[in-house]
């Protein structure tokens, strides 16, 4: 009897062991929603994950999921990784949304760091870039660069993130060319090479000479390429896929983000935040300016700057919606509470948000 | 390039893989084989089609390897219904989920790669020909999987019609257990026309990422492979009629998208399903004409040969 | 040396339960090869694989909770499988299912009573039955191959929710994303304690035993066997195939529907774009897995989860990615496939083309 007690007590010292043997090291865990060879959303989170490694070598250890479906399987990875000990934890789509709150209540001392959503709790921090600034920015550079005046947009679903890009996108190239024409094409996906490639296609055909897209794949810029028009990398820089086709491409910059708050947990200030970075703080990058005239790479640079240092705002008034209306006046700025549930397209749009 | 034209070459991509993965799979059913792997020996046939062209720079090559390993598969496909006289549906599913797997661990290293310029299939240029405004690049323009896909429909409908081949490919799918006591080795034609749907299946794959659009990404068929599917028996298993489905679905869904752009405003959820709903509608109207169905069904699709001893 | 294979007169009670065990161990046998080949101890791969998802506590209660719909929709498609009757667009009525049944609670939300999930529960089975209908309907009257009908039935309901989710259903307050309004109150499934095992994994053992018995006992399941086992005799003994093709697709869609709504109304909370992955496709293993017996599928849909869970541990542990545990799944089932023959055939070795054989028991 006695032995048989013995051997549960060492036993159970064991299990405790190996759970707290790593006790200064911090585990960070990471949620992906893809396959990390996707070559865009899910590969610069990813590349995140690699920046925290680097910086912090022997201080952190990291564990990711790559793959989980946005339903009740998250839940599940997220707790798992709760469980093996993380101590920070990443989930990188918004549909890990409510799961991520959900096991965020049953692990109070572990940190959760939820992107592009809008729930926050004590030991849940949200964070998103502002990636519409970079497409104020090339909008702009379609305006200069098309001969048409017609630009061709891929989008992949009505939700206000996309949207949202699509009306910053108009309003930079309106301020070059007030009738600049846009041609949009929703795919009802993020990610199907073959239909981005078709759409992109279509659009071409349609008159189109820029094209852009708010998808993840590569396929619409090698179409351009293929067809001798211009066009914007999404997510990561695509230049290889298109030498001679991109213009530049709007970079997701996680890294500086994950290390910073992977630091914070380190140091012990982490809070509980509402980050909504864009180009200023580096969350939100351009990749060089290529293909295109210096006077034009010149313009975008200063736009960048600008927009960089606060002098001008993408969505700042006067702004008309399709209607005509006016939905904000001179000199005013639209809030971040109406960018972030966006539903309605400014004037110019050529085409009809699905409802 | 005018409108029109464009919309042609555009319905043209779209609809070449699904026509050579359909007319692959109508083989194998036409002798008496469901094989529902055809996504799984596609997804193969395109990472190593990719694998192949970009490691030896050569799109020959991409396309050899494409063809072998759909054939390698699908004889393991083969193996397991023919041999071991597995359920063909479930077997089918398990290809599929055994390519999908596979195919992500052989691309793992070959993901996020360009092709090299000789390894991407050019596309036919015959001075002055070609140069025909509209009809020039359209007939004359294409690559050579497109003018394959055309080819090996042709060659398929003749020899089933046509030829002692055709004769004991559909005796064998029609009645197994005449077709053997009339002596064909009924277990050996079903492993050559299963061979046969994974060559095409893999072709098809091929086309995806070699052509369609060039790199390997994991899932790159997204469905193509249950359109395929659902193309043979859309055509009632007549090579015509897939050929004619195949591009009437590139058609639809091309459609779809050139309304969007023109600025029509409709739920693109709607146009994405008008494909699905279109097969069943067309698979009710000819299901209603019995001529047409009884005339090529093969009435031992599905079930396992044992030969009486 | 030629294999032969004979078929048996009656499938062979020792090999029914042998043959799956022979597969799992050839399966343990390749990811040990497979572990090994990637430079990782095979001991710790498989018990990463195949213990841990079952040795503690909170594993288990996951384990539960992802075999629930595995199993309530694979036992009823080893039924209609049993018939010869090929459904295999389940995901589809599990997302009519989940749609149906969340009716309620999204376009009456106030309305809080003790029916609700009742109500909502019967809902979601009608609108797999429904959708399941579909086929079988096309089926018997114009002939139309129901493999065919259903899976293209699935894209269809998979848009119908995209749409619903994206459009008219989405949740008012939550900024245009595409989500529904949470389940709440009464509308939700009640759960063990405070682990996420919900009431559905009752329903799910439920549904086995009712249907062991309903195949065991009655002349219904005896009718549905003789369809599928041999269509003419039970022509001749008066069964109607058309009712049966019906009835066949009507359950299945019926357990299929209910799995949904009880994911919905469970641990998923709230209709989304993506409700499911992909558990109507799987539950096709799971059915050919339990032999297509409601008792072998209660077994196969633990094997089949076990199999989840090992390859998400084994992604944070081993490293491994989770194309791994698609390759290890689908040669699980080739292994099974293959096993099944022995319960079927006998194999005979013939040395010469005639010469004398052997036969393998």
């Amino acid at each position: 009897m006695r032995k048989v007690f013995a051997l549960i007590v060492s036993l159970a010292l064991l299990l405790s062991i190996s759970t707290i043997a790593f006790g200064d090291e911090l585990k960070v865990g990471f949620i992906y929603v893809g396959p990390i060879g996707d070559h865009g959303w899910t590969y610069q989170h990813h590349q995140g994950l690699l920046a925290v490694e680097e910086e912090f070598g022997d201080r952190v250890e990291t564990i990711y999921v790559e793959n989980v479906a946005e339903g009740p399987d998250a839940e599940r990875a997220i707790t798992r990784l709760a469980r093996q000990g993380a101590g920070l934890i990443f989930t990188t789509s918004f549909g890990f949304m409510d799961p991520t709150v959900k096991v965020a209540e049953r692990f109070p001392d572990v940190k959760f760091e939820h992107a592009t959503g809008y729930k926050r709790a004590d030991n849940v921090s949200i964070y998103s870039a502002r990636f519409y600034e970079g497409r104020y920015i090339i909008g702009q550079i379609a305006a200069q660069m098309s001969e048409a005046g017609v630009a061709g947009y891929i989008a992949s679903f009505p939700i206000p993130e996309v949207v949202r890009g699509i009306n910053a996108f108009l309003l930079g190239a309106q301020t070059i060319n007030p009738d600049f024409k846009l041609k949009v094409i929703w795919v009802n996906t993020w990610f199907d090479p073959g239909k981005e490639a078709d759409a992109a296609k279509v659009l071409i055909g349609q008159g189109a000479d820029i094209i852009t897209q708010h998808t993840d794949s590569t396929a619409p810029l090698q179409i351009a390429e293929e067809q001798g028009v211009v066009g914007f990398g999404q997510a990561s820089d695509m230049h290889e896929f298109a030498p001679n086709a991109q213009l530049t491409a709007i970079i997701d910059e996680w890294a500086p983000y994950y290390v910073e708050r992977t630091r914070a947990v380190l140091d012990g200030t982490w809070e509980s935040t509402d980050t909504w970075d864009g180009i200023a703080p580096g969350m939100v990058r351009m990749s060089e300016y290529q293909n295109m005239p210096e006077e034009v790479a010149a313009m975008a640079r200063e736009t960048e700057a600008m927009i960089a240092s606060g002098e001008l705002h993408p969505f700042k008034g006067p702004i008309y919606n399709q209607d005509g209306e006016m939905v904000i006046g001179e000199g005013e700025m639209l809030d971040d509470g109406t960018l972030l549930g966006m539903n309605w397209y400014v004037q110019g749009v050529d085409d009809k948000l699905p409802e | 390039m005018t409108g029109l034209e464009a919309v042609l070459l555009t319905i043209i991509t779209a609809a070449t893989p699904l026509l050579l993965a359909a007319i692959g799979e109508l083989v194998t059913e036409r002798s008496g084989v469901l094989n529902l792997g055809v996504e799984g020996m596609m997804i193969i046939g395109a990472v190593s089609g990719f694998g192949a062209a970009y490691t030896f720079g050569s799109a020959a090559a991409g396309v050899a390897a494409a063809i072998v390993m759909g054939v390698g598969v699908a004889l393991l496909f083969a193996y397991f219904t023919q041999t071991l006289i597995t359920n063909q549906v479930a077997t089918g599913l398990a290809l599929t989920l055994f390519g999908l797997g596979l195919s992500g661990l052989i691309g793992e290293n070959f993901t996020g790669l360009p092709l090299p310029d000789p390894a991407k299939l050019q596309r036919l240029h015959i001075p002055l020909l070609t140069d025909i405004p509209f009809i020039g690049p359209v007939v004359f323009g294409q690559d050579a999987l497109v003018y394959a896909s055309v080819a090996i429909t042709v060659l398929v409908a003749w020899t089933l019609a046509r030829t002692r081949v055709g004769l004991v490919i559909r005796a064998t799918g029609g009645n197994h257990h005449s077709a053997h006591a009339l002596g064909y080795r009924v277990i050996a034609v079903r492993y050559a026309c299963i061979a046969f749907g994974g060559a095409c299946a893999g072709l098809a794959g091929g086309y995806l990422s070699l052509v369609y659009t060039p790199q390997w990404i994991e899932n790159m068929t997204a469905g193509r492979g249950w359109i395929a599917l659902a193309l043979v028996v859309f055509s009632t298993w007549a090579p015509r009629r897939v050929a004619v489905g195949a591009y009437l679905f590139g058609t639809v869904w091309i459609m779809g998208l050139y309304a969007q752009g023109a600025g029509i405003g409709i739920p693109p959820q709607l146009l994405s399903s008008l494909p699905y709903l279109a097969t069943i509608a067309a698979l009710v109207l000819i299901s209603g004409n019995r001529l047409l169905t009884k005339k090529n069904t093969p009435a031992c699709l599905g079930l396992p040969f044992v030969p009486d001893r | 040396m030629k294999l032969q294979f004979e078929q048996r007169p009656q499938p062979s009670r020792v090999m029914t339960v042998v043959s799956p065990l022979i597969a799992v161990l050839l399966m343990v046998i390749v990811g040990a090869i497979l572990f090994a080949a990637r430079g990782i101890d095979p001991w710790r791969g498989l018990y990463v694989y195949f213990i841990e998802p079952v040795a503690s506590l909170w594993s288990i209660e996951e384990l539960i909770v992802k075999a629930t719909p595995l199993v309530l929709i694979g036992v009823g498609l080893a039924v209609c499988f049993r018939a010869n009757v090929w459904n295999i667009g389940a995901e589809g009525q599990l997302t009519m299912g989940a749609i149906v049944g969340a009716a309620i609670p999204i376009l009456a939300h106030q309305w809080q009573s003790p029916l609700v999930l009742p109500l909502m529960m019967l809902l979601g089975m009608a609108g797999g039955i429904a959708w399941a209908s579909i086929p079988a309907l096309l089926r018997n009257h114009f002939g139309v191959n129901e493999i065919l009908t259903s899976l293209m039935l699935v894209y269809v309901a998979q848009l119908l929710l995209d749409w619903l989710v994206r459009g008219p259903w989405r949740d008012p307050e939550g900024y245009n994303f595409p989500e529904s309004i949470d389940m709440t109150g009464w509308a939700q499934l009640p759960t063990l304690g405070y682990s996420r095992v919900h009431l559905g994994g009752a329903f799910a053992v439920l549904a086995v035993l009712v249907l062991f018995l309903f195949m065991a006992r009655t002349l219904k399941g005896f009718e549905i066997e003789v369809s599928g086992a041999a269509p003419r005799a039970s022509g001749f003994g008066g069964f109607s195939r058309p009712r049966t093709v019906w009835f066949c697709l009507a359950l299945s869609g019926g357990l299929a529907g209910l799995a949904g709504i009880s994911e919905i109304a469970g641990p998923v909370g709230q209709l989304q774009p993506v409700i499911s992955p992909g558990y109507g496709f799987t539950a096709i293993i799971v059915a050919f897995l339990g032999r297509l017996h409601p008792i072998g599928v209660l077994f196969a849909g633990i094997v089949l989860a076990i199999s989840y869970l090992g390859g998400e541990g084994a992604q944070i542990s081993l490293g491994l990615s989770d194309k791994t545990a698609q390759v290890f799944q689908g040669t699980l089932l080739f292994f099974i496939l293959a096993s099944d023959t022995l319960t079927r055939y006998r194999i005979r070795v013939q040395r010469d083309a005639a010469g004398a054989s052997e036969v393998a028991r």
